[in-house]
């Protein structure tokens, strides 16, 4: 088949099932309401609970989920590629680490800067973020020229475990209601409540995914070794410094939005590539799909299964997406 | 004769040993390390038997002055041990830290937070290990009346639903801990004439996301906050938050009330405190 209609196909299925699951999604939870009552316009706003309840509660919950999840299954597929190893996550560069610095400190201090209606917890952990970025990046292009994938990884794990020892100094520091919410705040939250978090981090992530849609084939060549790709053309160092930066904005922003999500970074793409192949011009956009749609549904999971006790969505990821993940593996093999 | 002699000094002999077992059975050198039971130690009189306390006591003033041996996560052993006890207060789940001081032959009170009746029964328990018997039951009249008064005064009120936050993000309704229908706090709500509005989950603290809340519809939302929030831009700020729900009654009646103060979330004897601060705002 022609790589452009195969192209279509695919990413035009992956495209009807996730949008198929951000229609579902917002129409179930905890509680149940009428859809009638909550488009009804005749009805006043400050009346209508079930319009609050799909408009205020669930409606940016889910794109909340969407984006996060959306961000962390590409920043896991750029990061596989550009890392050339499959155990890559979003979370290896010590991107997120930084992030839940930042966000450990925002609630241990009480820190309250908070900036245009956005609290100070997610400012706190993308400027985390950012810092982490920053020292990765240039420890990485320190050396001679260019950007060393090995010093970058290296370093980038030296940081992780870096940042994690200075997030249990910090945790040890605070008290326990400050600790029982950063314990809380590391196993993910999307209830975001309003529409504000979202409309922050969608710059970043827009910057992010707009680099992301020049990359596959960039990836492709990547993958097969640096030396292949400059052969074929690619400006290896350009490449890889643009997959890098794209790939932990999206995941400072991502983290910063719904908190450190497991699973979704390394499954998704895993996942994805199962089903579709390793060809980047079609897994990147499927992982970007797929991971909306897989993140709506395990928040979807949380918000039900145990109602009204709320579960963590990062349990979730992980209760589904590892033994899912391990079928697929033993059905293909 | 000479009989008859004898019989007073080993009687009185005999006074002085059950006088001195009774008194060894009392607890003379006392490390808490749960700042409500320390709380308790010096309502009914046994402060001056307190020889050391957790690094989070702060009250009442006197605890101050008193040596820090850690809490319920970091519980210095040694330092225990050193001031020689006779009497460890520990958290239920502090297990290692008891098999310790039972190894050094140290008696320990193992406390687990429950509701208000609980308290109650922890002061008795308190007054009976430090022989301080009668202040104890002092103390606790005093709290029954003053329970008693609140609840006489709410008598046949309507009794609103409502939604008692423990915490919360800052400027954000996010990461929201509410109470969940049991513990003291809950059980100081009630007494205060109110009705937790997550009552039937039977948990002592539930996450309330946004779309519970609006669901449930409270009445009246209370938050507690250690902390003592100042009036003015800060307050209306964390106010302002709670109009984004606007379809909730308290929110439309702006019934929205900030308690503050350590006092407030403390199981100790300062609860009457806390019970009368909400009734007044429930029943103005």
């Amino acid at each position: 088949m022609n790589i452009r209609r195969r192209i279509a196909t695919v990413v035009g299925a992956f495209a009807i099932f996730t949008i198929a699951v951000l229609v579902f999604a917002p129409t179930v939870g905890s509680t149940s309401i009428s859809l009638r009552t909550a488009f009804d316009r005749s009805i006043a706003w400050d009346n209508n609970v079930d319009a609050q309840i799909f408009f205020v509660a669930r409606l940016p919950r889910v794109l909340s989920g969407a984006l996060v999840g959306a961000a962390l299954a590409a920043a896991g597929v750029v990061l596989q590629a550009l890392l050339r190893n499959p155990l890559a996550t979003p979370f290896t560069l010590g991107v997120s680490a930084g992030g839940a610095l930042g966000a450990m400190i925002a609630i241990s201090l009480g820190l309250d800067l908070g900036l245009l209606g956005v609290s100070s917890v997610p400012i706190a952990s993308f400027t985390g973020s950012l810092i982490a970025i920053a020292i990765v990046y240039a420890l990485a292009s320190s050396q001679k020229r260019g950007l060393s994938t090995n010093v970058l990884l290296l370093a980038g794990v030296t940081l992780n475990s870096f940042f994690s020892a200075l997030i249990l100094f910090v945790q040890y520091m605070s008290d326990f209601t400050q600790s029982f919410r950063a314990v809380r705040w590391m196993m993910g939250d999307l209830d975001v409540g309003n529409y504000v978090p979202i409309v922050a981090a969608l710059p970043f992530l827009v910057c992010a995914f707009a680099v992301f849609a020049a990359l596959p084939r960039t990836l492709n060549l990547l993958t097969m070794g640096e030396d292949v790709a400059a052969a074929r053309g690619v400006e290896v160092t350009r490449a890889q410094r643009w997959a890098f930066l794209s790939a932990s904005l999206a995941t400072g922003a991502a983290v910063s939005l719904g908190g450190p999500i497991g699973f979704i970074g390394i499954i998704v793409p895993h996942i994805v590539r199962l089903m579709v192949g390793s060809d980047h011009r079609i897994v990147l956009p499927a992982a970007v799909l797929f991971g909306a749609a897989f993140t709506v549904l395990c928040d979807l999971a949380a918000r039900t299964v145990m109602a009204p006790v709320e579960l963590p969505v990062g349990v979730i990821t992980a209760l589904i997406g590892g033994p899912f993940f391990l079928w697929l593996l033993v059905k293909r093999s | 004769m000479k009989k008859q002699l004898l019989r007073y000094p080993l009687l009185a002999g005999l006074i002085v040993v059950l006088a001195a077992a009774v008194h060894a059975q009392q607890a003379q050198r006392i490390v808490s390390l749960v700042p409500a039971l320390t709380e308790m130690l010096y309502a009914i009189g046994a402060g001056s038997q307190v020889v050391a306390v957790s690094s989070y006591d702060d009250y009442p003033p006197q605890v101050k002055s008193l040596p820090r041996v850690g809490a319920l996560l970091d519980p210095d052993t040694e330092r225990i041990l050193s001031l020689t006890p006779d009497l460890v207060i520990t958290y239920g789940s502090q297990v290692d830290l008891q098999a310790q001081m039972r190894r050094a032959s140290i008696a320990t009170f193992d406390y687990r937070h429950g509701g208000l009746d609980h308290i109650l029964t922890t002061i008795r328990a308190l007054g009976q290990r430090t022989g301080r018997n009668a202040e104890a039951q002092n103390v606790i009249s005093g709290l029954q009346i003053r329970i008693n008064a609140v609840k006489d005064r709410v008598m046949g009120k309507a009794r609103p639903r409502t939604l008692l936050v423990f915490s919360r993000e800052p400027r954000a309704l996010r990461n929201m801990y509410v109470s969940g229908g049991r513990g003291f706090l809950r059980d100081m709500l009630v007494v205060a004439g109110g009705v937790d509005v997550f009552e039937e989950v039977g948990r002592e603290s539930v996450q309330a996301t946004t779309e519970l809340i609006l669901a449930r519809a409270p009445e009246v939302i209370l938050e507690l906050r250690p902390e003592i929030i100042p009036a003015g831009a800060e307050l209306d700020e964390e106010m302002k938050v709670w109009a984004r729900l606007a379809t909730v009654p308290a929110v439309k009646n702006k019934r929205i009330y900030f308690i503050t103060g350590q006092q407030m979330t403390v199981p100790g004897p300062r609860v009457a405190d806390g019970i009368e601060r909400m009734a007044k705002v429930l029943h103005p």
